[in-house]
């Protein structure tokens, strides 16, 4: 019996309400094939485009044990770029398409890399808090309906919660060093903060795409949600750091069980999304040249396999 | 102090160290997101074996200094790496073609320091020669790629090995004190290991379509600490946070 599309979205809808995960060979309705397309490519634009504030200070990380644990973030980075470029693969869109689509400003990545990491201190604010963002959204995503993203998402976690206890214990040793050191830990705190809160995107009542996302099981939380618990969590651990909350209007409310927050600069984050955030032109810009550099690279690459293919045809 | 085998150790490893150092420049920028991973990974391997070798400078010196204290604090001259490793990412066939000229010396290398008499530099190759066997393989894979693959990326195979070539000739160069460890069992031999390198890179090199160099000069130098305009500034960027903030604990 030919089931109608109708039924083939009951029955979709169906396997993801029961926690059933939609693999690449199932029926899917074109509007969730295309969604997480974008979603899947977003993130792994965020992982490469990530790579380049941190990169940035792998030449001068103050020790070598610094410099190795530097490398194998931003290393660990890429082999997530490379896994969830993989999972949007199997949505049936190619790399290069999906790098096209970031040179050309179509496709978004992470707002928050487009900020400067101007002193040491900022590997550990990324680490710390950027990466403790990231995780709160990831952890939810590792029961999302999609298997390849669900699974790729498990093994990103594992690395991420290791990322951000390393950010963590580099804003300690500074926080417990000289005076220099501390404001150097403070001053990042100031300039990391607000960004981190922005990274759960708009306040629910301006997200658009929630609704739908919950549905798919694409989104378990809402962004304020997430944001309340980025924000309740990471309060005491500012308080060992003995570090200031860049936030007047932050206090604790007994009723909810909750900290109150200050409002967020919604006007700088749209300013970002737009293109204008400070370094905005120069991450975009360093992923293009290392995509048009390396393609003689590629090119030969894929040369002398096929070389190597016709060759031994001929055997 | 045993100054003479705290010298060596530097002589070992200050070319993974600006050799890592130049890799790393690299990161995030790398031709195909493979590639970045593997020579971040070749980065890594390499300043994993120089804090080994760095520690162990540090036990020897006997002045309570860390292994950063060595990496970090020296002046220009007081490093032993070649001028070959100190050369720029000028484009990826550069870079393997330096990783290539020196993979083929390091491996040798470290087949010969592992077994030498000095019971900690023999543990250090051991380990290293694990990770170095990867390096030999995907740099001289990449000569060939690169050499055999398009017109364009042969002629640029061509162009880096071209450059390459009157730098190698430091690699083999025995000092005073490498001969004296040689003879006292600690230290490799370079005149033996000089065929191994020459036959494995012409094979490769013959592979690849490269046509081999012809000139046997040499630039020399950085083993006895005069080296290249490059490494001041890289010195600049290692040494940055050391020298900005010094004394303190990160």
């Amino acid at each position: 019996m030919q089931l109608n599309t109708e039924d083939l979205e009951r029955e979709f809808q169906a396997k993801i309400d029961s926690g059933r995960s939609i693999e690449p060979k199932d029926w899917m309705p074109e509007k969730y094939r295309k969604t997480h397309i974008r979603q899947i490519s977003q993130h792994a634009h965020s992982e490469i485009v990530g790579m380049l504030p941190e990169g940035n200070w792998i030449t001068r990380a103050p020790s070598l044990k610094r410099k190795v644990t530097l490398l194998a973030k931003v290393q660990d980075e890429g082999g997530h770029g490379l896994y969830l470029y993989s999972a949007a693969e199997t949505l049936g869109i190619t790399r290069d398409e999906l790098y096209e689509q970031l040179h050309s400003g179509k496709a978004k990545y992470s707002s928050i890399f487009n900020y400067p990491a101007v002193t040491w201190a900022d590997m550990g604010a990324v680490g710390w808090l950027v990466d403790g963002a990231a995780i709160m959204n990831q952890v939810m995503l590792t029961r999302t309906s999609f298997g390849p993203y669900a699974r790729a998402m498990v093994r990103i976690c594992k690395e991420e919660s290791f990322h951000q206890r390393q950010g963590f214990e580099i804003m300690l040793t500074l926080c417990q060093g000289t005076e220099v050191q501390k404001r150097m830990a403070q001053d990042a705190l100031n300039r990391w903060w607000w960004p981190s809160l922005m990274m759960f995107g708009p306040k629910d009542e301006e997200s658009t795409h929630t609704e739908q996302a919950m549905k798919w099981r694409i989104k378990l939380k809402t962004n304020d949600e997430l944001r309340q618990q980025f924000v309740d969590q990471t309060i005491p651990q500012i308080k060992i750091l003995g570090l200031e909350v860049p936030d007047k209007d932050l206090k604790w409310n007994e009723s909810r069980g909750s900290y109150d927050f200050g409002a967020i600069n919604w006007e700088e984050f749209w300013n970002v999304v737009a293109g204008n955030g400070p370094c905005n032109k120069e991450r975009l810009e360093a992923r293009k040249s290392a995509f048009e550099n390396g393609a003689w690279v590629r090119d030969a690459a894929m040369a002398y396999a096929e070389k190597k293919e016709a060759l031994k045809e001929a055997v | 102090m045993n100054t003479k085998l705290y010298e060596y150790i530097l002589l070992l490893a200050d070319n993974p160290l600006i050799l890592g150092h130049r890799l790393s420049e690299l990161c995030g920028h790398g031709p195909s997101l493979e590639t970045d991973i593997a020579l971040t990974n070749i980065s890594l391997d390499l300043f994993g074996q120089v804090r080994n070798y760095f520690q162990y400078a540090a036990q020897v010196q006997g002045l309570g200094k860390s292994e950063d204290d060595i990496a970090f604090l020296r002046y220009e001259h007081e490093y032993r790496n070649v001028i070959m490793v100190e050369q720029a990412n000028k484009d990826f066939a550069w870079v393997i073609a330096r990783q290539f000229f020196f993979d083929a010396y390091h491996k040798p290398l470290l087949e010969q320091l592992a077994g030498s008499n000095d019971a900690q530099l023999s543990a250090i190759a051991h380990k290293s020669l694990k990770e170095v066997q990867y390096h030999h393989h995907f740099s001289s894979e990449w000569v060939k790629r690169l050499g055999d693959g398009t017109e364009e990326s042969h002629t640029r195979m061509q162009d880096a090995i071209n450059h390459f070539w009157p730098y190698m000739g430091e690699l083999f160069e025995e000092t005073a004190l490498e001969k004296e460890m040689k003879e006292n069992g600690t230290g490799a031999d370079l005149v033996a290991i000089k065929p191994v390198f020459k036959s494995f890179t012409n094979e490769i090199m013959a592979e690849a379509g490269i046509t081999v160099p012809s000139s046997e000069w040499s630039h020399s130098g950085g083993k006895k600490g005069t080296h290249s305009e490059h490494l001041g500034f890289i010195l600049t960027e290692l040494q940055y946070m050391q020298r900005a903030y010094p004394n303190m604990t990160w």
